[in-house]
């Protein structure tokens, strides 16, 4: 074997075994590498208990209850499968709104409900002038009623 | 394996500086037409976003530094593989002049992707997010092989030891590629690279495509630059140098 083989073989194992390792190490914490969990996941009881996680889904449709005179609202949160109803107190993202998607920071309380601390707003992948959005609209293809 | 004879003959120092030389101003006038055109098309011709009005037009930025922040790093890892297995020493000179440009760009990617995500997302950073974290982690192994590069005072020394380093984090590639897939995040999906039809329409992307042709050919243009300096400081004791000093040229 010359020096030249040898430090390709070294160096293309050691790739290997680096690759191997990390491919490990990522399938052993997947749990934990959730950024966030669904509602699904949570009514099944996927999500750890007593911990703080996220939630990610869409508003609901007609869900939102702002209560007058302060920050406070409430919103249900969807998957299309389960829904989780979302407490929180403070300012909302731009694009927060019914119908898009949105990850919620907090615990779930005693009485299932989600009380987050913070909600950020998920925009999609597809990018469109009004206009366009507009027509998709019409044929009964919003750009944005999914999740994924 | 053996490299084939035409890189031997381009990886000679003195050939290599006379050709870059050449290649570069043609590089860096076109990218900056292009970067210009660009601009101009994704700032003022592209229509505003469904959903996001105006703020979109970040892309315009963030997207090219994001691509060439990656694809400078897998160039500092092949110049440094190459490195070390073939010995080649204007290998390592074009690692080592690639890192600042590609960490120039992470960060920029970054700073962009921070202003978008406040008015979008209503955070600047989120933390647990793979996109996010993994595009960090690529700007602490830039960092860190500069700094290892710098700290050592054996020139040979310093190519290897931060040559490893540049090699090894190369598994961090893929995981930036896919993060968005494989885990759920805040960042969204890809819109160009991926197998159905591009999600955005002709019109806002073609800016997008024409900044993209811009950032890799003024990267490229400013790499060869500091590679031609990288080599010229490397060649020192060396006649040629003397000659190409001495000429001025």
């Amino acid at each position: 074997m010359t020096p030249r083989r040898r430090r390709m073989v070294a160096m293309t194992g050691g790739l290997v075994c680096l690759v191997a390792a990390t491919a490990l190490v990522m399938t052993a914490f997947e749990q934990n590498m959730l950024y966030f969990y669904t509602p699904t996941q949570i009514a099944a009881g996927e999500a750890p208990e007593g911990r703080r996680l996220r939630v990610g889904g869409l508003v609901e449709q007609g869900s939102v209850r702002r209560t007058p005179g302060s920050l406070e609202v409430r919103f249900d949160v969807t998957d299309l499968d389960r829904t989780i109803t979302v407490a929180y107190a403070g300012v909302l993202p731009d694009l927060f709104r019914e119908g898009q998607g949105v990850v919620a920071h907090g615990w779930v309380s005693a009485d299932g409900m989600f009380e987050a601390d913070e909600v950020l707003a998920r925009h999609d992948e597809n990018y469109m002038p009004p206009e366009v959005a507009e027509m998709l609209e019409e044929r009964g293809h919003p750009p944005d009623a999914s999740l994924r | 394996m053996r490299l084939p004879n035409w890189l031997h003959k381009l990886a000679s120092p003195p050939h290599f500086y006379r050709i870059a030389g050449r290649i570069e101003p043609w590089m860096l006038w076109s990218g900056l037409a292009a970067i210009a055109v660009g601009a101009f098309g994704g700032l003022l011709l592209a229509p505003p976003d469904y959903q996001q009005g105006d703020a979109y037009r970040i892309i315009y930025f963030h997207v090219p530094a994001a691509y060439l922040a990656m694809q400078l790093y897998a160039l500092m890892a092949i110049g440094s593989a190459i490195g070390l297995v073939w010995r080649m020493k204007l290998a390592y000179a074009i690692s080592a002049a690639a890192a600042p440009v590609g960490l120039a760009f992470t960060g920029l990617a970054l700073a962009t992707g921070m202003l978008w995500g406040k008015p979008m997302w209503g955070a600047y950073w989120s933390w647990g997010d793979a996109r996010l974290t993994s595009v960090l982690v690529m700007f602490f192994l830039y960092l860190g092989y500069m700094l290892l590069h710098a700290s050592l005072e054996e020139r040979s020394t310093a190519d290897r030891a931060a040559g490893i380093l540049a090699v090894v984090g190369v598994v961090n590639l893929p995981i930036i590629k896919f993060s968005v897939e494989w885990w759920s995040s805040l960042h969204q999906g890809p819109t160009i690279s991926r197998l159905a039809a591009p999600a955005i329409t002709w019109d806002m992307l073609w800016p997008l495509l024409v900044m993209i042709v811009g950032a890799v050919l003024f990267s490229l243009a400013v790499t060869l630059t500091r590679a031609r300096a990288e080599v010229l400081l490397r060649e020192r004791g060396a006649r040629w140098v003397r000659d190409v000093v001495a000429v001025g040229a």
